[in-house]
């Protein structure tokens, strides 16, 4: 399917959650509301004509307009097609709705964004730290990160 | 605990006066005897650290140490001597007692044995009557010290090795007794002596091809001594924990096992009664099965001095086995090789124990 | 009512009284890194695995919005995944290239198909020894290695280093391959296929080596793909699907070979044994794309006219290849400068080992063992 059929069976279906789209760019992509994206995400999965059943990448981006942003790469087995999702999230009051009980796979790649960029995902079973240790300052790729003075009595700018 | 064993070793010698002077024989005499395994024990294991070494390299197409002497030849000697100096380290919240006492018994559960195997025959340490049941039952000793170093090391891993080897030790003795029992039927006697004179004549009067039996007894016994002998084999493989049994002592996750904490002299004491394990069970196999110190060529190259070669030829070609197998094969899961214990060999053996009996009562 | 104890594992799950936490800490001698796995033991049987990484975490995404070039971070994304650094570094240049919408020389792209190839090779030799000695064979590890050395003697002929190359570079390679090259090449593809045999006899249809790996940690196809697993991880569940072939890069279209897919030979469909063999066979379908590669390079240069400072227009790519141990994906974000804005990579090792504690359950620890070699890990690519 093109990507225009993607856009318009979800505009079909969930209406004012599938916010703005640019089809022309060399990966089309579909920003979706926050607060939607698991039932946004069932629905690809599960649906006959759509079918995408997995999910290549998750990245957590910190944009030029300070909203933090996730962006979903996925594709289908079987229908041997791509689209890019995004879900734009405000700095201060980062939250989105996790897909991991859609995909397996997202479970770690939030868990990796929860702590490189501090977006908290809802409903998320086990939302921890992954890459840095469990009591580190502050989310490291955000783009107003500091590095920490000390962090456990060692000094770290060296 | 410690005063326990303070007064134990002060007793020692105490008792073996008592003992020899009841017995009318000089206490010298006996250390001379008892001290000979320990030199020969020394001294092989020397070869067999070259041994494994070589073979090893040569197995895995690469060359082992070619520079402490000609070839690495003097790379044993150098081995035992870093272990001797090395830093002993007990973990501070070890069990310092059994910690300490855990290599030793295993050790002298290992040297124990070695009492009553003939090297010539002119010399067996002791002369028992019931030879092979007290092989069998001293090498028990090992489990326990095996437990001991174990639980002592205070670390969950260490604690897995000692019960996983407990365990397989345990049930590998079963079937080597069984087979040995194989060996006790045909021959009528469980003097390790008398065991080989039996098979005494030339290659083909070993226990391994029938014995030396009329021609169609030793025909129908033949498959079943061979399987026997095949079986004792391989069970003595997992009494000395070597690859394919070696699951508790060099699984990945184990580093080794119940050895893991011990460091310098301890550890060297483990490593030299792992190989005094592996010469004691060959010789075993050897004296059972394949004729002990009794030359295959029957009177040619056999005497007293004779057979001390035969009997080493013999012991170091199952121990040279043991290592070739060691760099060949993977090693079993402890549930398969309680498996392989407990469902293949038994009820081969007791299928070959009935055979044996029906075969020799006819 | 379920008697528990007042400890809890990392997670916050209170343990039953028969029940025991073990690390399998983050230093082992099995040869797979810093990964800690904190395993929940019921006697012998695992009850629960939960991994824990981080040890190697080396910033490679932070690293990348600072530099001052997109190639300067060719070299950081060589030491994510150490063994494989030929593929990491093209990945990375093929999703640079695609944003500045070049095309690279076609001689470039045969020797990258090369060369990448040999650099499969050389990982897959080393999953497979080192899957080897999991399991206590220690022999065909040092086999492998020594055919190894073979490769890294290719390597160092044509750029200097033997694990970590800065080979690959945006818009070409660094050095053309020297003369000799070659003939040397298509000589270690003569000298390598009769050794796979030998391994063959030794490890993979042993009956001890089967035992411990058939119909253990059985992966089944839905799962995988719910999980992302690529690469021989889903190539060994029955999944036919192989980036080389269906989202085809490079030169690969021009050469015949085939996508190896376990079969349930020894066992059940998806075991461990099935990945170990599928990467055994992948390292002979390497050949013959080698061989073939070989025969058809074409002369021409090797760099294309790029400006020393490369600044794409502003805009991002998704861009994915099949490294040794999957799918390698590179999310490039440009926002029109000198410095990338944001590079994310999406690393196969990080994804495959998520499945782990789904397939674990139930196992033995030796069998843990098992599972964690046949997922092929490589630390560096799963901290990143």
């Amino acid at each position: 399917m093109t990507p225009q059929e993607i856009l318009d069976q979800l505009r079909a279906n969930f209406g004012e959650a599938i916010l703005e789209s640019k089809l022309d760019a060399p990966q089309p992509w579909i920003s979706v509301a926050p607060n939607r994206t698991k039932d946004i995400c069932f629905f690809l999965r599960d649906t006959a004509s759509l079918q995408f059943d997995y999910l290549m990448c998750l990245s957590s981006v910190d944009n030029k307009d300070k909203q933090l942003s996730v962006v979903y790469h996925v594709w289908s087995t079987t229908q041997k097609h791509k689209i890019v999702l995004k879900a734009f999230c405000p700095r201060d009051n980062a939250h989105i709705q996790s897909v991991s009980s859609v995909w397996g796979t997202a479970d770690w790649h939030e868990r990796e964004a929860f702590d490189m960029m501090g977006i908290v995902f809802d409903e998320h079973p086990d939302l921890r730290r992954i890459l840095c240790p469990d009591d580190y300052p502050g989310n490291p790729l955000r783009k107003d990160f500091k590095v920490p003075e000390f962090y456990q009595g060692i000094k770290v700018p060296y | 605990m410690e005063d326990i064993i303070k007064n134990a070793l002060e007793a020692i010698p105490v008792l073996g006066h008592s003992l020899a002077n009841l017995l009318g024989t000089p206490p010298g005499v006996y250390v001379v005897m008892a001290a000979l395994p320990l030199v020969f024990i020394l001294l092989y294991a020397l070869v067999t650290m070259y041994m494994e070494m070589k073979v090893s390299a040569h197995i895995q197409d690469r060359l082992a140490y070619m520079y402490t002497g000609w070839h690495g030849v003097l790379q044993p000697v150098a081995d035992i001597l870093k272990l001797i100096q090395k830093e002993d380290t007990i973990p501070a919240a070890a069990d310092k007692p059994l910690f300490i006492l855990a290599p030793y018994l295993v050790f002298i559960g290992t040297y124990a044995g070695f009492a009553a195997i003939p090297f010539s025959s002119m010399y067996v340490g002791s002369d028992l009557n019931i030879g092979v049941l007290y092989i069998i039952a001293v090498s028990s000793i090992v489990v326990v010290g095996i437990l001991m170093s174990g639980w002592a090391s205070n670390n969950k891993w260490s604690l897995f090795g000692a019960m996983r080897s407990a365990a397989q030790l345990v049930s590998y003795e079963i079937p080597s007794a069984l087979a040995i029992l194989v060996a006790v039927m045909i021959t009528g006697s469980m003097n390790l002596q008398e065991i080989n004179h039996f098979q005494d004549g030339g290659i083909q009067n070993w226990l391994a091809f029938g014995g030396p039996l009329p021609i169609a007894k030793k025909l129908l016994l033949m498959p079943f001594t061979l399987t026997t002998f095949f079986i004792l084999f391989v069970a003595s493989l997992a009494e000395v924990n070597r690859t394919p049994f070696d699951l508790p002592e060099a699984e990945s996750e184990l580093v080794q096992g119940f050895n893991t904490e011990y460091s310098g002299m301890k550890f060297a004491i483990f490593y030299m009664a792992e190989y005094a394990n592996m010469f004691l069970v060959s010789g075993v196999a050897a004296t059972l099965f394949l004729g002990g110190w009794g030359s295959p060529f029957g009177s040619f190259m056999s005497g007293p001095v004779w057979g001390v070669f035969w009997f080493v030829l013999k012991g170091m070609f199952f121990v040279f086995l043991q290592v070739w197998l060691r760099w060949t094969l993977p090693r079993l899961r402890v549930d398969q090789l309680m498996y392989v214990s407990w469902k293949v060999m038994m009820p081969f053996l007791f299928v070959c124990i009935l055979a044996v009996g029906m075969i020799l009562s006819f | 009512m379920i008697d528990t104890l007042p400890i809890k594992t990392s997670t916050g799950r209170p343990l039953r009284k028969e029940e025991m936490v073990i690390n399998m800490g983050p230093q082992h001698p099995s040869t797979h890194g810093v990964l800690r796995l904190e395993v929940v033991l019921d006697g012998e049987i695992v009850v629960d695995v939960i991994p824990h990484m981080g040890y190697l975490h080396r910033c490679f995404e932070k690293h990348s919005e600072h530099m001052t070039n997109y190639q300067q971070v060719i070299p950081y994304a060589d030491r994510m995944d150490y063994l494989a650094s030929m593929n990491n570094d093209w990945g990375y240049a093929l999703a640079v290239e695609r944003l500045l919408k070049i095309e690279v020389p076609p001689r470039v792209e045969y020797i990258r198909v090369i060369m990448a190839e040999l650099q499969r090779i050389a990982s897959h030799l080393i999953a497979v020894g080192t899957y080897g000695i999991d399991m206590g064979a220690f022999t065909p590890f040092l086999w492998c290695f020594r055919d190894r050395e073979r490769i890294l003697d290719l390597f160092e002929m044509t750029c200097g280093a033997r694990l970590l190359y800065n080979y690959i570079w945006v818009g070409g390679l660094s050095h053309d391959i020297p003369p000799g090259f070659v003939d040397k090449a298509k000589a270690f593809c003569k000298y390598f296929l009769p050794n796979i045999k030998e391994l063959n006899d030794l490890l993979t249809y042993n009956t001890i080596f089967v035992k411990r790996t058939a119909d253990i940690g059985v992966l089944p196809a839905d799962v995988a793909i719910n999980y992302a697993c690529s690469g021989p991880m889903l190539r060994g569940s029955g999944v036919s699907f192989d980036l080389r072939r269906d989202d085809p890069y490079g030169v690969y279209d021009k050469f015949e070979w085939n996508v190896e897919v376990g079969k349930g030979e020894m066992g059940t469909l998806g075991d461990c044994w099935d990945r170990y063999i599928v990467r055994v066979r992948e390292m002979e379908q390497s050949v013959k794309i080698i061989e073939q590669a070989l025969a058809a390079i074409p002369e021409g240069d090797v760099q294309s006219a790029l400006p020393k400072r490369i600044r794409p227009d502003a805009g991002e790519i998704y861009v994915r290849t099949e490294t040794p141990r999957g799918e390698l994906g590179f999310y490039v974000i440009s926002d029109g400068s000198a410095t990338p804005y944001r590079v994310k990579a999406r690393a196969p090792a990080f994804v495959n080992l998520s499945v782990m504690s789904e397939i674990s359950r139930g196992c033995m620890i030796a069998d843990l063992v098992a599972i964690v070699g046949s997922v092929d890990i490589v630390l560096g690519e799963v901290d990143r």
